[in-house]
């Protein structure tokens, strides 16, 4: 402490006030930096949210910007090629990974969401090129907004398959 | 067989880094030259184990041998040779792998260099490297093991194990799932090595710091030693970022090259940091100042250099959720959190050694503006850290998950980037330790002047938008600060010796090869920054179905669609392929082939788009989809790039300016006596 007491006495006196500067200077670009990072934040963040809680409050979301994932269920899927108009529906999946590894993992989880009837389902609609990746069991994570009509509409859709590259084998433990 | 002998390569690796690392330990700490001279053998050791280890994968993905679990995961019969041998980074065992060989082959250089100079701090380079070594090592036996066989059992189900379960007999499958398609690039060849050896390299430098802790020989010579290896590191992780934005433009068919996916950031941090660093310790060795700033960057840029690691996973395709899927992540976290906590413990018990004697006076002086250039970094890497980790932190305390795009990103980091590239112009001219507005106004005025004309110029032209506009400026400021330096150094220099103009710019760059290549380096930026206004604020797209015959109008552009054609191919791909015809202005320009390759074995298909690039923009056509049976009709998404292509020249620049700023010098004692008096020329002049 004393070591701290001295240090800084001497720098005092040396600098005549020059350190005020740089704490200045260095506090403002601090500053700056929260200042865009707490408006971007607020101008671009989205809620993310799994099909059920949609479902849950589809009052209060309608027309608000929204992430949400789901299991495809391919046979669902249309494609239009001449207005580039992508439909298809999306059966609930959990949304917290703890609860994905819980039931099994991802692939599993996919799986089941897509042979469940009773599920909460989303129709999808999206315009543009049809992904590659999107297929039967795909998860998919959707940017967009919930129409009136109970349709979410989506701006941006991102694709996933977990499963294929990683584990092709039926069954496993570890061995 | 052979999967028995990499597995055992990689036991036996895990030992001998064990026992070079007590080895080293009490060495040091008894000073007992024998051990550390057998902790050094045993480095050198762990090269040629875990070439065996990767060489026996090698050879198991080259000889098709499916019993083995990752071979079967990551090739296929129809997958030509070199992308079997790629293989071994294409999925998450077979990556770590090959991180630890170049983990061991970094480590062994280190020792096989300069024994006796570094001789105080090398058995703790040693311990470093080889606890990190041994990390990823135990990560490849315990958790992700490459060598995992398959065995059927009795019930009828399959399984993975080393060793034959009893009763089971063994499960060959006929082929491959064949690798990502993703991943079937030349690309891929050369984009993960290189983004891998920018990792490894980075940990060399940090190991020299950990050793200049616990030594107390808390001067710069950690730093003398490393600053080439730290800039190779950074060489191969920009090389690394820049290939990965050149493939992704070329494959991925979205027409863009950087997306702030969760993966790019992870290798994106460590490079800011890293970037930081570099211009941070010019500040120590120049003035003795920002010592504690230097561990706290270094050590910043190894853990997130195995944050990186964890979280690439060699391009397996990724989202919000990439890192819950691998048993591995609670391992990471707490191997980075462990390293931090000694590697920060250590740095708070030198605190007092690494004071600086001096202090900044002067707030436009060249370490000022080095240490705002820094703070500037720093905000970046916040911006990433939080766009990554806001999902997280939303859910604890709203219980909502909350995530943020792109769009935060470009929003975030944008006048930060602009706030670098104005200091690009300006620090380099600014003085070491006193410099006044004056002083620069009187260095930079030329330059200035001419880059107003550079903006008027672009106005006149119809730009009109102001973030354009700014950005276009900046760019012509520093590129013309940049070029301004070079022709007064070069002029200089040949009123003292009499060279012609080239020789004298060439033997200028050459002396004094880290100040000029570093000024390659920011002409490299430069460029790429136009490459990225054009692209972010230019692009245009539009997209239609039209039969064959047809047009389609993007701008000055006229595309005609010839014919489309299906037809199989030897590796297992069906192939789309249409011919267009484009025009611009009226005058054809020439064919683009745009084509989908569907993937018979993976079932997944991939988007090729067909590009037509020159200085001015790229033409970038994607075969969305077309009618099977007649084939008459076809679905085309069109973009037009402008200026796009300076952003792979600036990336050559920069990669240029980088080998300048690293080439080793042939005679260090000369070219400091050499530098230093140049470097006072022209701060004098």
């Amino acid at each position: 402490m004393t070591d701290q007491d001295f240090d800084n006495s001497t720098t005092n006196q040396a600098g005549s006030g020059g350190r005020a500067k740089f704490i200045v200077g260095g506090l403002l670009i601090v500053a700056a930096v929260v200042y865009l990072i707490v408006t971007s934040t607020q101008a671009s963040a989205q809620y993310f949210l799994t099909v059920d809680e949609l479902t849950e409050r589809a009052g209060s979301d309608i027309g608000r910007e929204v992430r949400i994932s789901g299991a495809v269920i391919g046979d669902t899927v249309v494609y239009e090629p001449e207005t580039l108009t992508l439909a298809f529906t999306v059966a609930h999946v959990p949304g917290d990974n703890d609860e994905i590894e819980a039931q099994g993992g991802l692939a599993k989880v996919l799986y089941d969401a897509v042979n469940d009837p009773d599920r909460n389902q989303l129709q999808v609609i999206y315009v543009g090129p049809k992904p590659d990746l999107l297929r039967h069991e795909a998860q998919a994570i959707m940017t967009g907004e919930l129409g009136e009509d109970g349709i979410f509409y989506a701006d941006e859709l991102l694709l996933k398959c977990p499963t294929k590259y990683e584990e092709a084998v039926p069954e496993q433990s570890e061995g | 067989m052979v999967a028995n002998l990499g597995y055992g390569a990689l036991v036996i690796t895990l030992l001998v880094s064990l026992y070079g690392i007590g080895a080293a330990y009490y060495g040091a700490r008894t000073s007992k030259h024998a051990w550390i001279a057998s902790a050094r053998n045993a480095t050198l050791l762990t090269f040629p184990l875990i070439t065996v280890s990767a060489l026996s994968i090698i050879y198991l993905l080259v000889t098709n041998d499916y019993q083995v679990d990752y071979v079967a995961s990551v090739t296929s019969n129809s997958m030509p040779f070199y992308l079997k041998v790629t293989a071994l980074w294409g999925g998450q065992p077979g990556s770590l792998v090959f991180w630890s060989w170049l983990m061991a082959a970094f480590a062994s250089a280190v020792t096989l260099r300069k024994w006796e100079r570094d001789q105080e701090f090398l058995p703790w380079v040693v311990i470093v490297t080889l606890v990190t070594l041994g990390f990823f090592v135990s990560l490849n036996i315990f958790f992700e093991n490459p060598f995992l066989r398959l065995w059927q059992t009795t019930t009828g189900g399959v399984t993975k194990a080393m060793l034959q379960p009893a009763g089971s007999v063994a499960y060959i499958p006929m082929d491959g799932s064949g690798l990502n398609p993703l991943l079937r690039h030349p690309g891929m060849i050369i984009h993960p090595p290189m983004l891998y050896l920018g990792f490894v390299a980075f940990v060399i430098p940090y190991a020299f710091a950990i050793a200049a802790l616990v030594t107390g020989r808390t001067d710069d010579r950690w730093i003398r030693i490393t600053r080439r290896w730290t800039l190779v590191a950074w060489l191969f992780l920009s090389l690394g970022l820049i290939l990965g934005g050149r493939w992704a433009y070329d494959v991925l068919g979205w027409g863009g090259y950087w997306g702030w996916d969760p993966v790019e950031i992870a290798a994106f941090m460590p490079w800011l940091t890293g970037t930081a660093f570099l211009h941070s310790v010019m500040i120590q060795e120049k003035r003795g100042m920002l010592k504690h700033w230097n561990m706290i960057l270094i050590i910043l840029t190894y853990e997130l250099v195995i944050f990186g690691t964890f979280l690439t996973r060699s391009g397996v395709l990724s989202s919000v959720h990439a890192f819950a899927q691998s048993a591995i992540g609670p391992v990471f976290f707490a191997f980075m959190g462990l390293t931090f906590i000694v590697s920060l413990s250590l740095l708070l018990k030198r605190w007092n050694d690494l004071k600086a004697k001096t202090q900044m006076s002067s707030l436009l002086s060249r370490e000022a503006l080095f240490l705002l250039n820094n703070l500037l970094f720093m905000g970046i890497l916040v911006v990433c850290f939080w766009g990554v980790i806001f999902p997280l932190i939303s859910e604890i305390f709203t219980g909502q998950k909350v995530t943020v795009g792109p769009p935060f990103y470009e929003r975030a980091t944008g006048p930060l980037f602009a706030g670098l590239l104005l200091l690009m112009g300006v620090a380099p001219l600014a003085a070491w330790r006193h410099s006044s507005a004056k002083t620069l106004g009187r260095a930079m005025w030329k330059p200035f002047i001419a880059s107003l004309v550079v903006l008027v110029v672009v106005l006149v032209s119809g730009v009109r938008n102001w973030a354009a506009l700014l950005g276009f400026w900046l760019s012509a400021f520093v590129a013309l600060v940049t070029l301004y330096e070079f022709w007064r150094g070069a002029l200089a220099r040949r009123r003292r010796s009499g060279e012609n103009l080239p020789i004298a710019l060439w033997h200028l760059a050459g002396r004094n090869r880290r100040r000029y290549g570093g000024y390659i380096i920011h002409l490299g930026v430069v460029l790429m920054a136009i490459g990225i206004i054009g692209i972010e604020l230019f692009q245009t797209e539009t997209q239609g179905t039209i039969s064959r015959g047809e047009q389609i109008s993007l701008g000055d552009y006229t595309v005609t669609f010839d014919s489309l054609s299906v037809f199989d191919t030897q590796d297992g791909r069906n192939v789309a392929r249409a011919v267009m015809s484009v025009e611009r202005n009226g005058r054809y320009v020439g064919e683009l082939y745009p084509r989908r390759d569907y993937y018979y074995e993976s079932q997944q298909p991939m988007t090729i788009p067909g590009v037509r690039s020159t200085w001015e923009d790229d033409f970038y056509i994607l075969l969305v989809d077309w009618q099977p049976i007649s084939s008459a009709g076809a679905t085309f998404k069109i973009y037009h790039n402008p200026l796009v292509n300076w952003l792979w020249l600036g990336g050559f620049v920069f990669i240029l300016g980088t080998l300048v700023a690293a080439w080793p010098e042939r005679d260090p004692e000369k070219n400091r006596v050499s530098a230093r008096s140049s470097s006072y020329a022209t701060a004098k002049a």
